[in-house]
């Protein structure tokens, strides 16, 4: 049935739909009506679950760890500095191998402190072992949840689900929420195969000694690299029953685009009116959203972009003293290709900064200009700054 | 009551605690009085290390190590998903050193028991970060020399009193707290099964000593712990529904010296030193009914 919901409503509805058991969460602005609506429910007998009002995001990550460990399916919800004080315990509930499934509205990092969107956030813990989705409109907030589970389940790796706070977290779209019944057929329920349970005592979490660590970390991250593939396969079945598929990367107009824009989350939206334009114009300009950010696409990104003559990545975060986290996965990921485009990154929105459509053309016009005459003056820009910043000249 | 501690060891031997070591011995009665109905949330520390080197656990019970501020917190998550999966009759347990109680865990630790969480709060209490090497916590006790208090010109070991987490977490209306000794294991198990027992968050808070920390001879953890007692540095009582009651009176008690000389830790001590804490430990005493 199609309803007016915000991005935060729509997360709270795919937990509800997923019938999780035990949510913890701590509020922080812009993630915080998530949790208020699933304590609604709950309070209201909507869902059936235990709701723990922790004392802080590090007790709502553990309390998820713990709970997950003992069987239940767990939620929790989260932004920016929220999710920096879990930061430890994302790394914990990825190296147990438990499958804990999390929204993270994405808000910039203090300091200065700010409460708007970028996407420095998730991007901070992008090493930690957790599937990362970034969803570009409400309904892909709602089914990227549903579809979490599953991810999450039959590998046994956490999923954050990541949209940009405001944009998505507090704006109203119409969003088709499925019936009960279909998605108790798509999700079946939680069953982990080594709970913590006095009838099969199991040792979770011991000291992995030299000889063993490396091992363990290298079927970890073997366990993230193939999730590309049960990623896809989950999207297909989700496609087959409720009609909406993603894909790792969305290509948009792109596959004859000579400049392509590389993007994440809500800016892909913005993106693809202007293309259009562009399109009508007749100039070869295309679009990739990429949804899956970890594990990183490699070959997907390989087949989209590896026609084009120059690649500007648009992003909401930066690896302070190098350039944006995309930029340098999606440049590394042509590393040994021979027929490779030009790369650019585009440092943008961050703290709540609005991406408008003439920062893009900026974008499309320099990476244009670099695709014309074959040279990349400077790899990292930043766009929209207000002000010309004294030694703001980062050469890569 | 021995004829009710079971024999069954739940806590398999082969692990790498140092001889004489207090902490392991109270872990071991812990098992004993708790029986197999449990799930356990370790915290970093020496417990957690020496028992789980992979591919080994001395484990026969359910458990699960996260991190070091965190036990408790964990074991409110397993003690959700219990309620939520409608298991009865299975208790989450959290156990941590004084450093993942007193110190870097007390939030969590908080948080637990304010929200009344069904978790059985276990605190072994010896006194520093003895895992990293004997570094001074919130629970080491006046005048104690440890690697982060050393005995220098102008600074003569810890210069704080022991921070008093029992009564901290009485505060918070915990229907059971409680303090014991590894040197009094029947009162450690009876009150262990007293505070499982409950439905709620309850604490017991057990002193242990530690050989290479408070350097001691291996033969005399037990002693140590014992004379802790008799002296008055630490005591042994209830607080239930907020009723607080000593459940041991050391007949007449020791000289603080006499606890004090057995360890290393207190080696440096002077006469006046020694006079100083036992002032503070009559204080002390005196506060909590005991002559
Ligand atoms: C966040 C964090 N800080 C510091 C440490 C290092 N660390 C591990 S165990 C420990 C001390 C544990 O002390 P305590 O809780 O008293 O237990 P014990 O070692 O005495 O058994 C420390 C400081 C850690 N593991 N995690």
């Amino acid at each position: 049935m199609k309803q007016i919901l915000t991005g935060n409503e729509a997360a709270a509805i795919a937990a509800k739909l997923a019938r999780v058991k035990v949510i913890s969460a701590y509020p922080i602005t812009p993630q915080t009506a998530i949790v208020e609506k699933l304590a609604e429910f709950v309070a209201d007998g909507e869902l059936e679950a235990e709701f723990m009002k922790v004392e802080s995001e590090h007790s709502a990550m553990s309390a998820c760890i713990g709970a997950a460990a003992a069987g239940a399916r767990t939620f929790t919800a989260t932004s920016s500095q929220g999710l920096m004080l879990m930061s430890e315990m994302l790394y914990i509930a990825s190296g147990l191998r438990l499958p804990v499934v999390m929204a993270n509205a994405n808000r910039a990092l203090s300091s200065p402190l700010n409460i708007w969107c970028d996407q420095q956030d998730s991007m901070a813990v992008r090493d930690s072992g957790w599937v990362q989705l970034y969803c570009e409109d409400n309904q892909e907030i709602l089914d990227s949840i549903l579809q979490a589970y599953r991810v999450a389940e039959e590998l046994l790796l956490p999923v954050m689900v990541c949209f940009d706070g405001y944009i998505l977290s507090h704006t109203a779209e119409p969003v088709d929420v499925p019936e009960q019944g279909e998605v108790d057929k798509f999700l079946p329920p939680y069953e982990l195969p080594h709970p913590l349970d006095p009838e099969r005592p199991v040792t979770m979490g011991p000291v992995g000694v030299p000889e063993y660590y490396q091992e363990i970390r290298c079927m970890l991250q073997e366990a993230v690299r193939v999730a590309e593939d049960k990623i896809a396969e989950i999207d297909r079945a989700f496609g087959r029953r409720f009609g909406r598929r993603y894909g790792l990367i969305e290509r948009y107009r792109s596959d004859d685009a000579e400049v392509v824009l590389l993007t994440l989350g809500s800016l892909s939206g913005t993106a693809r009116g202007l293309i259009d334009r562009y399109r009508k114009r007749g100039e070869k300009v295309g679009l990739v959203k990429l949804r899956v950010f970890r594990p990183f696409p490699f070959g997907e990104l390989i087949d989209a972009l590896g026609h084009a003559k120059a690649v500007a990545v648009l992003e909401k975060d930066v690896s302070l003293g190098s350039g944006g986290a995309l930029f340098i996965d999606a440049a590394a990921a042509f590393i040994d290709v021979a027929r490779r485009p030009l790369m650019l990154n585009f440092i943008c929105g961050l703290g709540g900064r609005d991406v408008t459509q003439l920062d893009i053309r900026e974008a499309i016009r320099v990476a244009g200009r670099a695709a014309e005459t074959g040279v990349v003056r400077r790899a990292v820009r930043w766009l929209g700054l207000r002000e010309k910043i004294v030694g703001l000249r980062p050469k890569l | 009551m021995t004829e009710q501690i079971p024999k069954e060891e739940l806590l398999a031997p082969g692990h790498r605690a140092c001889a004489g070591c207090g902490c392991v011995l109270a872990i071991r009665h812990v098992l004993k009085a708790l029986g197999k109905n449990v799930i356990i949330a370790c915290a970093t520390g020496c417990m957690e290390v020496v028992t789980t080197p992979y591919p080994e656990t001395s484990w026969r019970v359910p458990w699960i190590h996260a991190a070091f501020e965190n036990a408790a917190a964990v074991a409110s998550g397993v003690a959700a998903a219990l309620k939520a999966m409608g298991k009865g009759g299975i208790k989450a347990v959290a156990i941590a050193g004084d450093g993942g109680t007193a110190d870097i865990g007390l939030q969590a630790l908080s948080g637990t028991v304010e929200r009344g969480d069904n978790v059985l709060f276990i605190c072994y209490d010896n006194e520093a970060y003895q895992n990293t090497g004997i570094q001074r916590s919130g629970a080491t006790p006046f005048g104690a020399w440890t690697t982060t208090t050393p005995i220098g010109r102008v600074k003569r070991g810890e210069d704080r009193p022991k921070k008093d987490v029992p009564r901290i977490i009485a505060a918070h209306g915990a229907p059971y707290v409680a303090t014991a000794s590894i040197a009094y294991p029947l009162d450690l198990i009876k009150k262990l099964r007293k505070a499982a027992a409950v439905e709620g968050p309850t604490y017991v808070h057990v002193h242990a000593s530690c050989v290479p920390g408070w350097r001691i001879d291996t033969s005399k953890s037990i002693e140590v712990a014992k004379l802790a007692v008799l002296t008055g540095a630490w005591m042994l009582y209830e607080i239930e529904n907020g009723e607080f009651r000593l459940t041991f009176k050391p007949p007449k008690r020791r000289p603080i010296a006499e606890y004090l000389k057995l360890q290393g830790r207190f080696r440096h001590l002077t006469d006046g030193e020694i006079a100083e804490i036992q002032r503070m430990v009559d204080e002390q005493c005196k506060r909590f009914g005991i002559e």
